[in-house]
């Protein structure tokens, strides 16, 4: 479904954020990616959908060149879905209408159509009586999970996370974490950048661990959280599981 | 002083100074901050896009139109507008113009390049992440602005725009130069047929300043309950 190869990506002339990256992820699978801040996992994931550009390497996503420059992207990130660190709802727009409007302008079904959409993943992610609410009158923990229907109302093949409950008061985690572990089990295909290895213990298929720009290990998870080979994973890990 | 005036003569010409002065004043206010804001936008985008070259063309615009006062650009305009376009028309002799029409153009113009700013500001005060997250819907450039990032920056633009107009409103007198009777063309008319200086530019005067202060005072309420809703 998501096929990396030798990603290299550079800010500037010298500063290199990916170094020859190379990983997949097949249809169904969930994969965790996971590494210290700074080690380029969120900038790997949004090379995926590209918004980010890199310079060298391809990424090809369901059979289609992300990085080449024919390639129409509106119609390519339509059917990927991502979720953002900070939700990225749209403020000046009710919940229904964040989840109704890239249905309609994008994939150009009827405003029934996108609002019946709209209010069954609602329902699905617990928040149908927020439907008129804008988001600043909604918690982190239900942004979030609007953000997640928002994304699943476009019908995509695949999604993508990008830290989803790393701006979350810890109590409004579970909550998301929760819906992503559903979708994990119903089949969906994700890619997802987060610290929870709690999630990734439960679902993942594989973890990447990521340093310095660098795929330092891809391992199935028992493999991963058994014994992960590199002195870099093990450090990390004895870290972010000692508290 | 005061013994020997008239403002009789106020009363007297109140038709003629709102129904003709003040309404020519108040259209070409709306028509030219809502032409300078389309404009402005337009130019705001260029100046923000990744072309170097548009964004190196609209900010000289913006330099330029900055750099001149605007009694010059008015009296410029109005001599030139039937020229451009006869050359736009291919006419063989110069379009004739009202003055309306000029001067709605120039102020068009010229404002534009005041709203660009503003809204150039308002585009940058949303974070990347809105845009971003357009994208990864799969909205094009041209969606995301239109349905997620100008109406933000408008709205958060809105007091500032506002007030831009209320200068903008002011600004329109200086079509006097041009003996068009906007308000104060007309009060100034009066005043010369009549004799009665003193009368018409206090009145004048007194009816810009309630205006502008009115109006600044209800961009104030708007701007808290802007601030409440966000």
């Amino acid at each position: 479904m998501i096929e990396i190869s030798h990603v290299n990506k550079w800010y500037g002339p010298t500063f290199q954020v990916l170094k020859d990256c190379t990983t997949s992820v097949a249809k169904g699978e969930v994969v965790v990616v996971c590494g210290p801040s700074g080690s380029g996992k969120s900038t790997l994931i949004k090379c995926v959908n590209a918004l980010e550009p890199f310079q060298e390497g391809q990424i090809i996503l369901d059979g289609i060149k992300v990085n080449d420059p024919k390639t129409d992207l509106p119609k390519l990130r339509a059917r990927v879905g991502m979720v953002f660190q900070h939700f990225e709802l749209f403020p000046h727009l009710r919940i229904i209408e964040n989840l109704c409007l890239a249905q309609e302008k994008v994939l150009g079904r009827s405003h029934g159509e996108a609002v019946a959409k709209g209010e069954k993943l609602l329902e699905r992610v617990g928040l149908t009586v927020q439907a008129n609410k804008y988001p600043a009158e909604l918690s982190g923990g239900q942004q979030q999970r609007v953000a997640i229907a928002r994304a699943l109302a476009m019908d995509p093949i695949a999604m993508l996370f990008d830290e989803p409950t790393s701006a979350l008061d810890p109590e409004m985690i579970s909550e998301v974490l929760d819906v992503m572990v559903d979708l994990a089990h119903e089949g969906m295909t994700m890619m997802v950048v987060t610290h929870e290895m709690g999630f990734a213990s439960k679902v993942a298929n594989r973890v990447i661990f990521m340093d310095r720009g660098e795929i330092v290990e891809d391992a199935l998870k028992t493999d991963f959280f058994g014994s992960p080979r590199s002195e870099r994973a093990q450090k990390f890990l004895s870290k972010i599981l000692s508290h | 002083m005061f013994g020997n005036l008239d403002f009789d003569v106020i009363r007297r010409s109140l038709p003629y100074l709102f129904l003709d002065g003040m309404s020519f004043t108040l259209m070409l206010t709306g028509l030219s901050a809502l032409g300078g804001l389309v404009f402005g936008t337009m130019i705001a985008l260029m100046r923000l896009s990744s072309y170097r070259l548009m964004g190196r063309i609209a900010g000289l615009y913006v330099d330029f139109m900055r750099s001149l006062p605007l009694v010059l650009v008015i009296f410029w305009f109005y001599f030139l507008v039937p020229y451009i376009g006869q050359w736009v028309t291919g006419a063989s002799r110069p379009i004739r113009v009202g003055a309306f029409t000029s001067s709605l153009v120039t102020f068009i113009m010229f404002e534009a390049a005041y709203f660009s700013e503003i809204m150039r500001a308002g585009i940058q005060s949303i974070s990347r992440g809105q845009p971003a997250a357009a994208s990864a819907l799969g909205l094009t450039y041209a969606q995301s602005m239109r349905y997620i990032v100008l109406p933000q920056a408008f709205r958060n633009m809105l007091p500032v725009l506002l007030t831009q107009t209320i200068v903008l409103f002011q600004d329109t007198s200086l079509v006097y130069v041009l003996s068009i009777p906007d308000f104060l063309g007309a009060a100034s008319k009066v005043a010369q047929r009549d004799g009665r200086l003193v009368e018409m530019y206090l009145f004048a005067a007194l009816v810009y300043f309630a205006i502008s202060c009115l109006a600044s005072y209800g961009v104030r309420r708007l701007q808290a309950r802007i601030a409440i809703v966000r």
